[in-house]
């Protein structure tokens, strides 16, 4: 198995300001992270991006991410997916729509990935679930826990039938880590849907959600057509979802971190214990 | 024929489906109902028989085979009880050591609301983690349809089979084209660029195999069929459990197409 190296990354850029989708406000990115993300007007969850995430959750400066020099690439050709992939790294300065690497929460190491959805919706390509995939492999090596954080509009359809097995290249990593005894927590963040629900979404040991987040497999519409009834309000939302008995937890955003490493430390591995 | 046109051949209701290949690739049969939890979904017709003597468990998506059926099996589309059904066999025929064999032809997993309140996704998920690590030999012959994660589900085995006609796909091509483009017209288009083909799986790597139609003969194709399974079951059964396992890890591990350092990894079109 090939490891990733380590690298520092160092390119931090200001952070913008961030518009509130609920109530359109303006929040100064300042006060965004010392709101943790959450809008001082209305209450709304921002959409947080991974370096937001791990400045919420990972302790100061302890996050290392894999270097990898991975790059989507059109292999069908498919119309309109070299110019999406194009835009989308400029707008995020990341080459796809996950980071993973390495970090400490309230001092328990573990590994990490973070989507983010600014990326084509954080579909998964053959970069994302490669990504992943080496992410849990390094745990398994490392025999570190991994927290996860998914929001996905589902498979990235522009990579056809490569981007389907990604579902299963990802899980028979998830199955290994878990050959081992070792902690998998999955957090959904808005949205999780489709084929990374269907998979490694789904697959936490503990699985937690933040408030009002959507959580689904089919997307509303089409249930909606294939019922040929219109859906309840809150239909997917993280609450329904644990109300049905697949979220362990709803946990909000100021208690995400404190959740996370008390968690972490119920499993840190005992001394006479069963390694 | 274009893909969209062998798509729309295999979903045609004079196709035989699941049921009609499970009478003649197995025999003592008895099916077996429910998911020890919820209920039993017919949509996917499991149970136990032989293979050429052997004992394995077959795990079927089921169209129907007249109206009021295919309306009692939503078309084909396993909802989670259904998917939990086949769960539950696959653990039982880890216990007796029996292979599982698993034939697919669905447009996709049930898409109401009932399938999201009882978590559809959780039970995709947790069908390809089971059939990821199972220690028995797997395999999967698609025969019609094979629609994204409700096939992909059935299909994360040791060997993938594919008859002629037969497609895969991560969306439908009608899906694909609603989303991207907006303009349900243009579902050929979808077709030809998600390429579907069981000809485009072999290319992949996503099938090992393609059998030919001959439904004239179906008996004599259903032979081709049952005597290469039967080849391929006696061929994993020589493999250690460990060298199964590491065999069917790095089946899935390869999948990905994309740039590294500049070197391209998989093989573009």
């Amino acid at each position: 198995m090939q490891l990733p190296f380590f690298s520092k990354k160092s390119s931090e850029k200001p952070r913008e300001d961030l518009i509130c989708k609920q109530c359109k406000a303006t929040v100064p990115a300042k006060d965004a992270v010392k709101n943790r993300f959450i809008c001082p007007s209305c209450g709304a969850y921002l959409t947080m991006t991974p370096q937001d995430r791990l400045h919420l959750v990972a302790d100061k400066d302890s996050f290392t991410a894999f270097r990898d020099e991975l790059k989507s690439v059109n292999f069908l050709h498919f119309p309109g997916y070299s110019e999406k992939l194009e835009k989308a790294v400029t707008a995020t300065g990341e080459p796809d729509a996950v980071v993973c690497g390495t970090a400490a929460i309230d001092g328990t190491p573990c590994a990490l990935f973070l989507m983010d959805t600014r990326f084509i919706m954080a579909s998964m390509g053959s970069v994302v679930g490669e990504r992943i995939t080496r992410t849990f492999e390094y745990a398994t090596a490392h025999r570190l826990p991994v927290v996860g954080f998914a929001a996905s509009g589902g498979a990235r359809m522009q990579e056809g039938i490569v981007s389907l097995m990604q579902m299963a290249k990802v899980s028979a990593a998830v199955q290994r880590h878990a050959a081992q005894r070792l902690l998998y927590i999955s957090v959904l963040t808005n949205p999780t849907t489709g084929g990374v629900t269907a998979s490694f979404a789904m697959q936490g040991d503990l699985i937690l959600a933040e408030p009002g987040a959507t959580v689904g497999f089919a997307g509303r519409r089409v249930v909606e057509q294939t019922t040929k009834t219109a859906l309840p309000e809150g239909f997917q939302s993280a609450e329904f979802v644990r109300d049905h008995g697949f979220i362990d937890k709803i946990v909000p955003r100021d208690a995400l971190r404190d959740t996370l490493a008390t968690l972490l430390r119920l499993h840190a591995p005992r001394n006479g214990g069963i390694a | 024929m274009t893909p969209y046109e062998k798509l729309k051949t295999v979903r045609r209701s004079d196709r035989p489906t699941a049921r009609d290949y499970l009478d003649l690739l197995f025999e003592d049969r008895v099916d077996l109902c429910g998911d020890r939890r919820f209920g039993d979904d017919t949509a996917i017709t499991a149970g136990i028989g032989t293979l050429d003597g052997v004992p394995v468990t077959y795990l079927a998506t089921e169209k129907g085979r007249d109206l009021q059926e295919r309306m009692r099996n939503q078309f084909g589309c396993p909802k989670p009880e259904g998917y939990r059904k086949a769960i539950r066999l696959m653990r039982q025929s880890e216990k007796f050591g029996r292979p599982v064999v698993c034939l697919v032809d669905t447009l996709g997993a049930y898409c109401g609301a009932e399938a999201e309140e009882r978590g559809q996704g959780e039970a995709i998920a947790e069908s390809i983690l089971t059939l990821s690590g199972l220690k028995t030999p797997t395999l999967s012959l698609v025969i019609g349809e094979g629609g994204s994660g409700g096939a992909l589900a059935l299909c994360t085995t040791d060997r993938v089979y594919m008859l002629e006609n037969a497609c895969y796909s991560v969306i439908s091509p009608e899906g694909c084209a609603s989303i991207l483009w907006k303009d349900s017209s243009r579902v050929s288009d979808a077709a030809d660029a998600l390429h579907i083909t069981a000809q485009d799986m072999l290319q992949f790597g996503v099938a090992e195999q393609i059998f030919d139609e001959d439904f004239k003969h179906f008996p004599a194709m259903c032979k081709t069929i049952r005597r290469q399974m039967a080849d391929d079951l006696k061929l994993l059964s020589t493999f250690s459990l460990e060298q199964l396992l590491e065999n069917r890890y790095n089946r899935f591990r390869k999948f990905g197409i994309f740039e590294e350092g500049g070197v391209m990894h998989g093989t573009a079109l």
